[in-house]
């Protein structure tokens, strides 16, 4: 092993499978061997075997299809707003100037702390859990397009006005297409602190979706479920970051040539 | 008067962090008449890079002006061409793409900037490459796609800031013949900033030699050599002597440059 060798692709699927494998064992190691106490933590049989009664009599895809469209629709909706105002402001200084210093410190007003508010304006329906969602990922965006529009390279813009671009050459034929696959990958990391914002959400005041599961489970004491649940967002998590990957390089085949 | 016309131009940079304001270029007038050739020769750091972003729009003289066929210049346009020392080629586009951004962005018509993009692919020998992205080409071939994309606009000056200044030496070689013969062909008015001087001697019809910051015109020599001209007349020696005089007179402005810390 030396700093920056390249695996091959066969070692690193290998690899990769191989912690999945390890930790399942520590955890069936730990629960079955008794080291744990069943009360505490739930070994992996029972977790498969308690996901599976979720699934059949308690409706749990629903409540999965739930959460998963809470977390689009406020992602989606945020990702309106936030990549073109990103986009003016990494491309008009006075524009990055007037929302910067406000956007800056929204962006630490942590979501989870909103709820209670959004419960009294919003009550606790779905327009509340998107707004959780929404006010989590929107100031991030925000900054981090206007940071990857920003930084274009003069000598690309120099060059488009001496090729006779004006400013919406500028920005739609230059900018834009810079910056694409960088807000795509923004995108991409941003959705993944949606998920915590929107279990958080449905940890307080809901009556479905994966969040609502956990909670109403920890009253029952079944670790199994929990641990069920929390696998479950992890496993959406993946394959939507697969699918975010698969999409940018088909879109943006040059960025990874 | 036609052509590209300086008067007067200086350029002073404010100071850095509450330094003292730095003069790159001192007054300088220069005249470039159509359909002529020339470079401009000096030390890093001359100010000559600056002069030329001036002609071409990117930048604002402190004193003085720039006419185009008697028209100031007040930012950059089409009709003033550059190809940079850096890679500029828009990553996200294809060869052909690129060489069509400029024609595409004053509204010319699909079939028509496609058909001025295959004829300058023919002429910078990139036709096989069309459809590559610049990451796959070699240095070489960057530039010679960057020079089509700038002639794409039927340009009335080309200005070119060290545009082979990034090439290994037998490159830059046939870059100068395929610049040299694409110029023998459009007899487009050319300026040309470089450090290489035999680069300028070979291609230009007159160099202008800049001193050392604040820049300005130290001499001016005319290249009698007539077109077409064939790299063989690197070896010949009135080629020498010319390079000879053109480097006792750069080499006293280099120490002084070297010596500032430019």
């Amino acid at each position: 092993m030396k700093p920056l060798e390249p695996v091959s692709t066969t070692a690193r699927v290998v690899l990769g499978i191989s912690f999945f494998v390890i930790f399942f064992a520590a955890w069936a190691a730990v629960t079955f061997g008794g080291l744990v106490p069943k009360i505490f933590l739930a070994d992996p049989v029972t977790m498969v075997r308690e996901g599976w009664y979720l699934i059949t009599n308690h409706g749990f895809l629903a409540d999965i299809a739930v959460t998963v469209w809470r977390v689009v629709g406020g992602f989606i909706l945020a990702a309106l707003i936030a990549v073109p105002l990103g986009l003016a402001m990494g491309a008009y200084k006075p524009v990055e100037a007037f929302f910067e210093p406000f956007v800056s410190f929204a962006r630490y007003l942590p979501a989870s702390a909103f709820i209670p508010l959004f419960i009294l304006w919003a009550g606790v329906g779905e327009k509340q859990k998107l707004l959780v969602i929404f006010v989590g990922s929107v100031f991030q965006i925000v900054l981090m397009v206007a940071v990857a529009v920003g930084s274009i390279r003069r000598d690309l813009v120099e060059a488009a006005l001496t090729l006779g671009a004006r400013d919406a050459g500028i920005v739609g034929r230059v900018m834009v297409p810079y910056a694409a696959p960088q807000i795509a990958e923004i995108l991409r990391l941003v959705l993944g602190w949606a998920w915590t914002y929107v279990i958080v959400a449905e940890l307080i005041g809901s009556s479905s979706g994966i969040g609502h599961m956990i909670i109403e489970s920890q009253a029952l004491l079944a670790t199994g479920q929990m641990i069920f649940g929390i696998i479950v967002i992890g496993v959406i998590g993946l394959i939507s970051d697969f699918l975010f990957k698969a999409v940018n390089q088909k879109l943006f085949p040059w960025s990874t040539i | 008067m036609s052509g590209v016309v300086v008067k007067g131009v200086s350029r002073t940079f404010p100071g850095v962090r509450g330094g003292d304001p730095v003069q790159a270029l001192a007054p300088v007038d220069l005249s470039v008449g159509e359909g002529d050739f020339v470079a401009i020769l000096g030390p890093s750091g001359c100010g000559k890079s600056t002069l030329l972003r001036i002609v071409a729009g990117l930048d604002r003289p402190t004193t003085g002006t720039v006419t185009l066929d008697g028209k100031p210049v007040t930012g950059p346009g089409a009709d003033r061409g550059m190809v940079f020392q850096s890679y500029t080629l828009f990553p996200w586009l294809t060869v052909v793409e690129n060489i069509e951004f400029g024609p595409r962005e004053r509204g010319v018509g699909a079939a028509e900037r496609r058909a001025v993009a295959e004829k300058l692919m023919a002429q910078v020998g990139l036709t096989q490459f069309a459809n590559h992205y610049p990451k796959q080409l070699s240095g070489g071939m960057q530039q010679r796609a960057a020079l089509a994309r700038a002639l794409a606009n039927d340009p009335k000056v080309l200005l070119l800031d060290e545009p082979f200044g990034a090439l290994d030496h037998q490159t830059r070689s046939l870059m100068q013949e395929l610049l040299l013969s694409i110029w023998e062909t459009h007899r487009k008015t050319v300026l040309f900033v470089t450090h290489d001087i035999e680069e300028a001697v070979f291609m230009a019809n007159r160099v202008l030699v800049m001193s050392a910051r604040p820049g300005r015109f130290k001499s001016e020599v005319t290249i009698p050599f007539a077109h077409p001209r064939s790299y063989k007349l690197k070896t010949t020696p009135d080629f020498g002597r010319l390079e000879e005089q053109l480097t006792e007179d750069i080499r006293g402005e280099t120490i002084i440059a070297v010596q500032a810390g430019f």
